[in-house]
Order: C-alpha cells, then sequence, then structure tokens
C-alpha cells in the first residue's frame, strides 16, 4: 500500500509541477522541460504502481485511509485483487505511452501547444484511473471518476486548430457526462440501500431495486466502455486525440467502465443468486457489441477510427466473458463461471497490450507520413521495417492467432461458452452455443479486417508521394514499442501463469474446486505449447527454403497477368477489399458511396468516395438532441428578460405552494 | 498395435499421401470429360521440380511475401497434429483443440493473404479480398458443426467431448443409424465446406484462365519455385485435414486391428477425393455473390442439426 | 421404424427450410408435392394407439392424390396460366427473413415442447414441433410472399401443419374429419385458382401489392 500511496504522490507532485510550467505556455525551455520531466514522473509513479500491484500475495488486499475534508463521505482506499488486476494497464500502459508521448511530443514546435498543460492532464489521467481502481467509497469514487473524465476532455483536444477534433471532444464531454448523470443515480440508489457511501456487499435492498441498479450500472459504466448503442464517442475521440493518448484512453480507460460493472455486481450481494436475465443481457449485448463494432470497423478506412471501433469489438468480447461467467453461476456450472471471468479479465490485459501497441505504431505512420488514411499509404513495411514488424504482431495478437497473446483470452471464453453443451435445458445450451458460434464470426470478420488495416498501410506498393518517402523513425523512438510488443509474445506463452494468478481475483464465490482450475490451466498450457511448436515449425520451413534458395532468385517487377505497365494507382484499395463483406452486412456496415462523374463522352474527371459514417450517431443522437434542443427553446419562451415579470413568477409560486401546503 | 503407434503410421500416411488427392480429382475429372488426364502422381512431380528450381520474387515484397507459404505449410501439418487419424485419438488432444486448430489454420491463411496483398498486384488484391470475406463468413459454420459433434459426444458421456479426437472418432457414423437421423445433416456441410475451404468448384475454379473470377489460385500468382512447392503441398495437406474430417464421422470403428482401421480411414479419404472429383464435374461455378448463400444455407443446416442434437 | 419416423421428420423439417428459402415459385411447387407425399409417410409410419390399419392406408392413399398429385398438378397449371415471367424471382433480402424466421420458430416449437407435457405425452419424439414449425413456415410463407400463388402454398403448408397436430388425436370416427378438412382445402384452393385468374385478369399480375389501388 505504501508503494501504491508512493505512485499516488509522485503523480500528484508530477502534476503540480506541470501546473506550475504551464503557466509559462510559450517558453521553449519549459516545452522541452515538461516534455522531459513529465513522462519521466509518470514513468517513475507508473513503476512504483506497477511494483504495488504485483508484489506480494495477489489474494492479499492492503487498505488505508486518505485525510478526508468533506462532510459526507470518506477517503478510504483499498486494493484487493480485482482491482489490481485492472491497475495493471493502467500503470503499465500509462509508463508506455508517456515514454512514447515524451518522445514524439519533443518533436512539436513549442508555440503552438500548451505542452506542460498536455502533461498535466495526462498525469491527471492515470492519477484518477489509480484512484478509480482503489476507490472504496462512492463520493470518493464519484470525485475520481469525473477527473478522470474530464482531463481526456483537454488532451483529445490537443489539436484543436481542427474543426474536426473540437467536435470530437465535445462528442466525447457529452458522453462522458451522460454516462455520468446515470452514475449519481446508480450511487444514490446504493448509497440509500446500504446506508453509507462506503463500498462494501452485500446490500439489504430487494430484487427489482437491485436490477434497477444493474442496469444503471449498465447503461452509466456502458457509456464508458463503449457499449453498442453508446459507442459513438469512440471513433470521434481516438482519430483526434495523439496517438499516445488513444493508446492510454483505449488499452486503459475505456477498461475502468467495464471495472465498474463488475464492481457493482459484487456489491450486489451473492452473484450465484443473480437473476438469470442478467447474464443473458451481458453475453447478448456483448455480442452484439462486438459484432456491431467489427463490422463497422472493416469499413472504415482511417487507420485510428479502424482501431477505434476495433477497440468497441475487444470491450464486446470482455463483457460476453462476464456474461458467461454469470451465467455459469446461475447454471451452478463453475467451470463455465471460472473461463468466463477469466477470459473477460485476461482479454482485458490482453487487449491492452495489443491495442496499446498497434495505437502507437499508427502513431509512427502518422509522424513519418502525416496521414492515416488507409488509402494513401502501402509500402510502409519496406521504408519502416521495423514499425510494420510491430504491427504485425500487434494485427496477429488482436485477431487471435496463437501463439500470441490474443488468442489465449478468446480460448478461454470460446472453452466457456462451449462448455454449455453439457448445460441443463435446451434454451440454455443453444443460447451459449449459438453465442460461441456469433464469437467464431466476429474473429473471422476481424482477421479480414486487420488483413486490410496491415495489408493496404504496410504492404504493396506506396499509393501517394508521402507514403514512398516517409521519415523514417529513429529506434530510440521506437523502444516505448517493444514494450508492448513483448508483452503480446510474452504473454501468449505466460498464459497458465497468468490464468493462474487471475483466479484469485475474480467475482466467485469461494467454493471452486481446485481441480477445475488445474484442468484449465493444462489445456492452457498445451495450447500455448502447440502454438510453440508451430512457431518452431515454421522456423524450420525457413530455414529449409533458405537452403533450397541459396543464391537462385531473381528479382522481378509483380506478375501483372501480362500487362508490364501497371502502376500504384491500379492496387486494390481499402474500399474494394471490404466490399465483399460490405455486401452481405450492407445494413450494419452502412457503406456510403459516392460517385461523381462528368457525364460527357470525354469524362474530365471523376471521384470515386467510399465512407462509413456512423449511422447510430445520424439517425438515433442527432434526432434526439434535436428534440432535446427543441423542447428547451420552447421553454424559452418563460425566459422574457423583464424583471417584473420574473417577481410575478416568485409571488406565482409562493402562492401556489402556499395553496398546496394549505390543501395536504 | 498401440493406439499411438496406429496414430503414427497415418499420420505419416496423411504427410506422404496427401499430394495424391489432387491427382485423384483431375483423374476423376479427366474421366468425367472422356479425356485421359494427367498422371494421379502428377503433383509429387510438380513438387519435385519445383523444390530445384529457383524462385522468381517481386521487387515490391518484403519478408511478408516469404513468410507466407512457410506458414501456411507449417500451420497446416500442426492442424493436422490436432486430428485424430485413423480412427486413433491425436496424443495432443485436450478439452477445446479444435478451437486451437481452426485458429491456427486462420494463422497461416492470414498470412497468405498478406503475402498475396504484398505484391501489389490488383488480381491477388481481389483474391485476398474474396478469401479474406469468404473464410470469415465460413468460420462460424465450421463452429457450428464442431459444436454439433460436441453435443452429441456430451449427450453420450463420452469424456474429452470438447476435442476432435472424440468428436471425430466414429461415433456419430453409428449414432446416425440409431435414432438421430439429423446427424447425416453434417457430413454434407462438412463437404460443402471442404469445398470452399480448399476452393474447389462450386465456390472457385483452381482452372480457369481468367484471374478475375478465381480466388485461391489468383492470390499465389506470383509464387514461383520452393514456396509454391510450400504452397500446393499445404494446400493437399488441407484437402486432407478435411477429407479426414468428414472420414471421422463417415467410417465407423468396426475392425479390431487398429492398423485395418486405419486403412479403412484412408480409403474413405480416397473416396472423399472421388466424391469432390465427381461434384466438380457434375457442377457449374456459382456466381460470387451467391457463396454467401450457399454458406448461409450450410450454416442452416448446421444449426437445424445442432438443435436437434442438443433435443434428444 | 421409429428410426424411418425419424428420419420423416427430419426432411419434413429440411422440406419446410427449403421451401421458405426457395427463390422461385416452380421448386416450391415440387416441394409442397413432396411434403404432401412425406405426409402419407409419416401417417404409415406413426405408432398407431387402436386405428385400423386400413383406414391409415386409405387415407394415406386419399392424402397422396390430393396433395402430392392433384394440388400440385393444379398449381403448376394457375401458374403456367398467369405468369407472364415464369422464374420471376423475388428480392433475396425476404429469403434471409424468412428462413432466419423459420429457423426461430423450430426452436420456439422446440421449447414449447419442453414447456408441455402432454405433447410429449401424446406425440412421438419431435413430431410436435415438426407439425408446429410447419405451421409456422406456412404462416410464414403467406405472410412474406407478395405473389398470390405463393400464398396459395402457404395455406396449404399451413395445412398440412394442422393434419400432422391432430394426427396422434385421430381415432376411427375423426378420420372422415381428417377428410372432410381435406374436402374443403380442395375447395378453398379450387376458388382461390379461378379468383387468381380473376386477380391476374384484372391487375395484369399476382402481384397483391397492386391491391394498394382498391384504396381510394
Amino acid at each position: 500500500m505504501e508503494l501504491f500511496l508512493a505512485a499516488l504522490g509522485l503523480l500528484a507532485a508530477t502534476a503540480a509541477l506541470m501546473a506550475a510550467c504551464s503557466l509559462f505556455p510559450h517558453a521553449p525551455r519549459m516545452a522541452r522541460f515538461s516534455c522531459v520531466a513529465g513522462p519521466a514522473g509518470v514513468m517513475a509513479a507508473c513503476v512504483c504502481g506497477l511494483a504495488a500491484a504485483c508484489l506480494g500475495p495477489w489474494d492479499a488486499t492492503a487498505a488505508c485511509t486518505l485525510p478526508w475534508g468533506l462532510p459526507f463521505g470518506s477517503g478510504r482506499l483499498e486494493l484487493d485483487a480485482l482491482g489490481r488486476v485492472f491497475l495493471l494497464p493502467v500503470f503499465g500502459l500509462g509508463a508506455v505511452c508517456a515514454w512514447s508521448g515524451g518522445i514524439s511530443m519533443g518533436h512539436e514546435p513549442a508555440g503552438e501547444h500548451n505542452l506542460p498543460a498536455h502533461w498535466l492532464f495526462y498525469t491527471l489521467l492515470v492519477l484518477a484511473l489509480a484512484l478509480v481502481m482503489a476507490a472504496r467509497d462512492a463520493v470518493l469514487f464519484l470525485l475520481a471518476w469525473e477527473l478522470m473524465s474530464l482531463s481526456p476532455f483537454f488532451l483529445i483536444e490537443f489539436n484543436d486548430s481542427e474543426p474536426s477534433v473540437r467536435d470530437a471532444s465535445w462528442v466525447y464531454l457529452v458522453a462522458a457526462h451522460l454516462g455520468a448523470v446515470v452514475l449519481l443515480g446508480l450511487f444514490a440508489l446504493l448509497w440509500q440501500a446500504g446506508g453509507s457511501s462506503a463500498f462494501f456487499g452485500g446490500l439489504d435492498a430487494s430484487p427489482a431495486l437491485r436490477s434497477l441498479i444493474f442496469i444503471l450500472a449498465l447503461i452509466g459504466f456502458g457509456a464508458k466502455a463503449g457499449i453498442a448503442p453508446m459507442h459513438v464517442w469512440l471513433p470521434e475521440a481516438h482519430p483526434a486525440a495523439p496517438s499516445h493518448v488513444s493508446a492510454l484512453l483505449s488499452g486503459a480507460m475505456i477498461n475502468a467502465g467495464l471495472y465498474g460493472i463488475i464492481r457493482v455486481l459484487t456489491l450486489l450481494g451473492p452473484l450465484a443468486e443473480a437473476p438469470a436475465w442478467w447474464g443473458w443481457t451481458l453475453l447478448l449485448l456483448g455480442l452484439s457489441t462486438a459484432l456491431c463494432g467489427i463490422l463497422k470497423a472493416s469499413a472504415q478506412s482511417n487507420l485510428k477510427r479502424l482501431l477505434a471501433y476495433s477497440s468497441v469489438e475487444n470491450m464486446g468480447i470482455m463483457l460476453m466473458g462476464c456474461g458467461a461467467g454469470l451465467v455459469g453461476l446461475h447454471l451452478n456450472m463453475p467451470v463455465i463461471a471460472l473461463m468466463g471471468f477469466a477470459a473477460c479479465l485476461m482479454h482485458m490485459l490482453n487487449h491492452a497490450a495489443f491495442k496499446g501497441l498497434l495505437f502507437l505504431c499508427a502513431g509512427e505512420v502518422l509522424h513519418a507520413v502525416h496521414t492515416v488514411r488507409l488509402d494513401l499509404l502501402g509500402g510502409l513495411q519496406k521504408r519502416m521495417p521495423l514499425v510494420g514488424a510491430l504491427f504485425a504482431i500487434g494485427a496477429a495478437s488482436i485477431i487471435c492467432l496463437p501463439p500470441f497473446n490474443g488468442f489465449m483470452g478468446e480460448f478461454l471464453l470460446a472453452v466457456a461458452l462451449a462448455s454449455g453443451v453439457s448445460a441443463q435445458g435446451m434454451e440454455n445450451q443453444l443460447g451459449l452455443l449459438l453465442s460461441l458460434v456469433g464469437l467464431a464470426l466476429v474473429s473471422g470478420l476481424a482477421a479480414a479486417t486487420f488483413a486490410k488495416a496491415y495489408g493496404m498501410a504496410f504492404l504493396g506498393e506506396p499509393r501517394t508521394g508521402a507514403a514512398s518517402s516517409p521519415h523514417a523513425p529513429a529506434l530510440s523512438g521506437l523502444l516505448p514499442l517493444f514494450v508492448p510488443a513483448a508483452a503480446c509474445c510474452g504473454m501468449g506463452l505466460a498464459a497458465p501463469q497468468i490464468f493462474s494468478a487471475l483466479t484469485t481475483a475474480l467475482p466467485l464465490p469461494v467454493s471452486m474446486p481446485a481441480e477445475l482450475a488445474d484442468g484449465v490451466r493444462g489445456n492452457l498450457a498445451l495450447a500455448a505449447a502447440v502454438g510453440a511448436a508451430a512457431a518452431l515449425l515454421t522456423l524450420a520451413v525457413v530455414l529449409l527454403r533458405r537452403r533450397l534458395l541459396a543464391g537462385a532468385t531473381q528479382r522481378h517487377i509483380t506478375w501483372g497477368c501480362g500487362y508490364q505497365k501497371g502502376t500504384a494507382r491500379i492496387q486494390y484499395t481499402e474500399a474494394s477489399f471490404s466490399e465483399p463483406q460490405a455486401e452481405v452486412f450492407a445494413r450494419v456496415m452502412g457503406v456510403q458511396v459516392r460517385t461523381h462523374m462528368d457525364r460527357g463522352y470525354f469524362p474530365a474527371r471523376a471521384s470515386l468516395d467510399v465512407s462509413a459514417p456512423d449511422r447510430l450517431r445520424s439517425r438515433l443522437y442527432a434526432p434526439l438532441f434535436d428534440i432535446i434542443r427543441r423542447v428547451c427553446d420552447a421553454c424559452k419562451i418563460i425566459q422574457s428578460g423583464r424583471i417584473h415579470l420574473y417577481i410575478l413568477y416568485m409571488l406565482a409560486t409562493l402562492l401556489a405552494l402556499l395553496l398546496w401546503g394549505f390543501a395536504a | 498395435m498401440s493406439a499411438f503407434a496406429t496414430y503414427c503410421c497415418s499420420l505419416i500416411a496423411a504427410l506422404v499421401l496427401a499430394p495424391l488427392l489432387p491427382g485423384i480429382i483431375n483423374r476423376v475429372k479427366a474421366k468425367y470429360a472422356g479425356r485421359q488426364g494427367k498422371p494421379v502422381l502428377q503433383l509429387y512431380y510438380d513438387l519435385a521440380k519445383l523444390l530445384r528450381k529457383g524462385a522468381v520474387i517481386s521487387e515490391t515484397t518484403t519478408w511478408v511475401f516469404a513468410a507466407g507459404p512457410t506458414l501456411s505449410l507449417a500451420t497446416t501439418a500442426v492442424a493436422l497434429l490436432l486430428l485424430p487419424l485413423g480412427g486413433a485419438a491425436s496424443p495432443l488432444a485436450f478439452q477445446g483443440d479444435f478451437l486451437l486448430a481452426a485458429y491456427i489454420l486462420g494463422l497461416g491463411r492470414f498470412f497468405l493473404i498478406l503475402a498475396a496483398l504484398d505484391t501489389g498486384s490488383a488480381f491477388e488484391g481481389m483474391g485476398a479480398s474474396r478469401e479474406a470475406a469468404y473464410s470469415a463468413l465460413a468460420e462460424p459454420v465450421i463452429f457450428l458443426c464442431f459444436l454439433c459433434l460436441a453435443g452429441l459426444g456430451s449427450a453420450e458421456q463420452m469424456p474429452m467431448s470438447l476435442s476432435l479426437s472424440s468428436m471425430f472418432a466414429g461415433a456419430p457414423a453409428l449414432a446416425w443409424t440409431g435414432s438421430r437421423p439429423e446427424v447425416f445433416l453434417l457430413p454434407l456441410v462438412i463437404f460443402l465446406l471442404l469445398l470452399v475451404e480448399n476452393c474447389r468448384i462450386p465456390i472457385d475454379d483452381p482452372n480457369t484462365h481468367l484471374e478475375l473470377t478465381m480466388i485461391h489460385e489468383v492470390m499465389i500468382l506470383d509464387h514461383s519455385g520452393p514456396d509454391l512447392a510450400f504452397i500446393h503441398y499445404a494446400a493437399a495437406l488441407k484437402l486432407w485435414f478435411f477429407s479426414a474430417l468428414l472420414a471421422g464421422i463417415l467410417v465407423p470403428s468396426v475392425c479390431a486391428d487398429p492398423l485395418a482401421q486405419a486403412g479403412l480411414n484412408i480409403l474413405a479419404i480416397l473416396a472423399v477425393a472421388v466424391a469432390v472429383g465427381v461434384t466438380e464435374s457434375v457442377m457449374a461455378r456459382v456466381r460470387l455473390f451467391r457463396i454467401s448463400h450457399l454458406l448461409g444455407g450450410a450454416g442452416m443446416l448446421a444449426a437445424l442439426s445442432l438443435i436437434l442434437t442438443l433435443m434428444r | 421404424m421409429s428410426l424411418l419416423l425419424q428420419i420423416a421428420i427430419v426432411l419434413l423439417l429440411l422440406g419446410n427450410l427449403a421451401m421458405l428459402a426457395a427463390r422461385r415459385l416452380e421448386p416450391r411447387i415440387t416441394l409442397v408435392a413432396l411434403q404432401g407425399a412425406l405426409l402419407a409417410a409419416l401417417l404409415l409410419l406413426a405408432p398407431h394407439n387402436g386405428g385400423h390399419l386400413l383406414h391409415s392406408l386409405l387415407l394415406a392413399a386419399a392424402i397422396i392424390a390430393i396433395k402430392a398429385v392433384s394440388f400440385p398438378l393444379l398449381l403448376r397449371r394457375t401458374l403456367r396460366k398467369v405468369s407472364f415471367t415464369p422464374h420471376a424471382v423475388s428480392a433475396s433480402k425476404d429469403h434471409k427473413f424468412a428462413v432466419l424466421a423459420g429457423m426461430a420458430g423450430l426452436i420456439f416449437s422446440l421449447w414449447l415442447e419442453t414447456r408441455l407435457p402432454l405433447a410429449q405425452a401424446l406425440y412421438p419424439p419431435l413430431l410436435f414441433p415438426a407439425a408446429l414449425t410447419t405451421l409456422f413456415a406456412g404462416l410464414i410463407m403467406v405472410v412474406g410472399r407478395n405473389r398470390a400463388l405463393g400464398q396459395v402454398m402457404g395455406y396449404l403448408v399451413a395445412e398440412n401443419g394442422i393434419f400432422l397436430l391432430s394426427m396422434p388425436l385421430m381415432v376411427e370416427s375423426s378420420t372422415w374429419f381428417e377428410l372432410s378438412l381435406l374436402l374443403d382445402v380442395f375447395v378453398a384452393v379450387f376458388v382461390m385458382g379461378i379468383a387468381i385468374n380473376h386477380i391476374n385478369e384484372t391487375f395484369e399480375s399476382i402481384d397483391v401489392g397492386r391491391f394498394c389501388s382498391l384504396r381510394d
């Protein structure tokens, strides 16, 4: 606990230092200082925090109380296994992104941006995330939550000269605060039912109230996590934010939503007694989020937007794990419960690793080519080989290919769902098994999506001049990226050990048979071994190929089926790559094709524009907010601006109240 | 003879005999068309020739281009290792190995797609795009089949019902003659999946002269020499993999001698190749946008089979 | 016997799905004919409790004559008469949803069977859900098709479902009741055939969407 407090203290000190620096925004020396001191402080704090989260036995719980000046609530902090699991990506990714961000922000011209302020809010975000995971009091939690929701607004708005960035940050702010309103209601209800603002299990509430709290948690925390109908802010915010911020938001901040849902579930009493529909709701919501996310991702042409939608997909997979766990508890099948919850947490850790890596790689591409539009890239593997290889590792992990880490989480989830064959009742069996079939579709589509993302950005011929001569990043700038890349490879092979560590963190009743976890662990070890064997066999085939080909290769241009004058422009583009899917899933993907063509016999200009805007935003939220605006406008009638009218209102109110009082 | 020894014999037979399957298919097609046809051993000659040759590699490409064929070969071989062969369980069998097999095949396919995109050719991009889309659609259908067999195993109280070795150990062959006629739909679905995954005729035509209409063959236009040999051999192994799935469902374990049982399974696999040849001869290629309908229909059949299996 | 019965039931379910998936009227008529034949087979294969074999045989023969031979012939004749475009294909979107709705109907009827102890006692395994699914498939066809002929086939299939549902309840006397029901439908289809002819002559199509023009 001391280490954790030290981490918090370091973060607070860094924030204070940055706040002081940000008073002199235009001094170049200050900017350079902040880009060194800010990341250094955050990294030191994160190392402290990681030590606090990892050291010591997993099932031990440490607690302390911060000095607290408010009349209600308390400053109670506690580190339990669940909170520590969620702290791992916060501190791990916090350090990596700070390192990478420090390097890339160092190149920004000092006069344009207030760099110390950027690092101030970055530090505050990490601090708030750490507090959210450790807070054991509703008031402290909400304060930390608010800080965590506000600081990304300033981080996203880094390039505030662009209108799209301003729009994105406002969308983010609105979404975050609508969620926060729901959370206020949720904690008020919890407070009422529990009698104090402290978090503790086993509260005294009727089933209906519990269900209401569950729904509020799903909406309030779901808005942060990016669950299906509430995900609209994600694809706007991530492309707008600087890449190291997107990486942190996507790998660590949206996890806070998931954390909230699991934490509230544990507060709502013994999970085995939860109604069946909670689990099914989470499972189906997760599946539809995953499907919707990956289909939208495969339609995107902006690499960072694609990654943002893929975060939605992965959040859906995590939610499916949580739902499968609840369903397993309800069906009294501990094997499903164990693997479901473990899959949820494991996929969360894995997602932090590969999504952080992918966003940082996208940042390097943006830095080198000044665009992340897939239709303007190409051929970067040849020109930036290291970034390309790192992106390939991330892509192979995110589409769950063995032996990388993504596979292990999805494997657990899939086996949990497949264990539904021995469940009682046909509807339960079918529900679990058909969810697995949906998961298979999701992973197939994810493979197609990331084949497109990697293939279009890094392979083939460069489609534009900028892509053909990128400013290749120096090796020192890429060092931070090796950390998540190593995690992607290492966590795949160490999956059995990670699983054992996670089993203590699961929100499960204690009576879990030990041989069950051992069996799952054995399966994971075998899967990792077979994956490693595949890697070794590949190595053997590579050596064989090298021997067979010794000195007998020629270089020639690509075979163009008889046409020798091919240019980079005749390559398949990203839109044409995803066209077969867009035809099958037209309704969900919502691809819009706009063509402009001269109608004459010798058309001078023709253009084709393929885009996939989020129709939830334009069809659901825009009309909804329009209605609200109109209602508010209508209410403006009473706002005439004349003072005597206002006094009349007061008088009328007073009279009405008096009458009401007498009548009652 | 122990089960392990039988398994090893079957594995060696699979690795050696796999290139025979395309030969058989071609011979059946030739007979159907009234031609003499290529020798049955043609692929062996081709492989021997290609392995001795050098390679012409496009200037556009990077290491990804070379990784495609190698990974494709290695992963198909590893996937084959997870399958029960010749009626004997795989020594690697564990609960949920069907997922590993499916994803490891996906690994090879992913890098083959990337290798196609690496050349920067319009045609190969076309093939890559189609392969990615249709394999994504085929994935849930495969899972439906696996789950149906798992349901069957679980209903019959088999240990490790979630492993390929219990799904394809010959139990379904006897189950459908019992009171489970719905299980008979599975071989049909798996046969269709075999055609999709191995790019055979109603889905894809490996012999057409128009690159515009192909899926798999157009992806490998630029590979030559040992690379092409790896791809051909991996494709043959994949064909063996799916034929062994079919054989695992259709061939009951009737022989007391494990070696005779293994021989029976191999015969069944060769018979599947003949069936593929006949199908290719009597059917025309469907239009591309109908492939998704075909897969949807197969998915419906598999879902029906799954529902009825769970029902009992 | 029970294996044959089960095979027939699975074939019936497959036929229903195929009918919902069929894009043209011609193969759907063939499927309706096959379903009629299957119905007769089911009647003979189902366990009889106390019923007379002769009656079953007679009824089966009547079913084959009416449902497998004369209705399809009638339908085919009507189709030939009315169709300007014999291979008209309706939009594929409807079919996807029709097949999915059929699957949903199947799952629902399976679930219903587990909730109805009466059904489990009365029907051989799977017959009840298969019958209910047939009824649903018929109704889906009535709702989902916009050509009058398709709707007629939907009624026929729905009637097949009702027939299957009533099969175990059939004792000797109700055989005649069933026969009269068959006659009813026969007359209904006959009238339909004439009506379709008239619709066709009036609207130059059998697309029921055109009825909208009757609105004032």
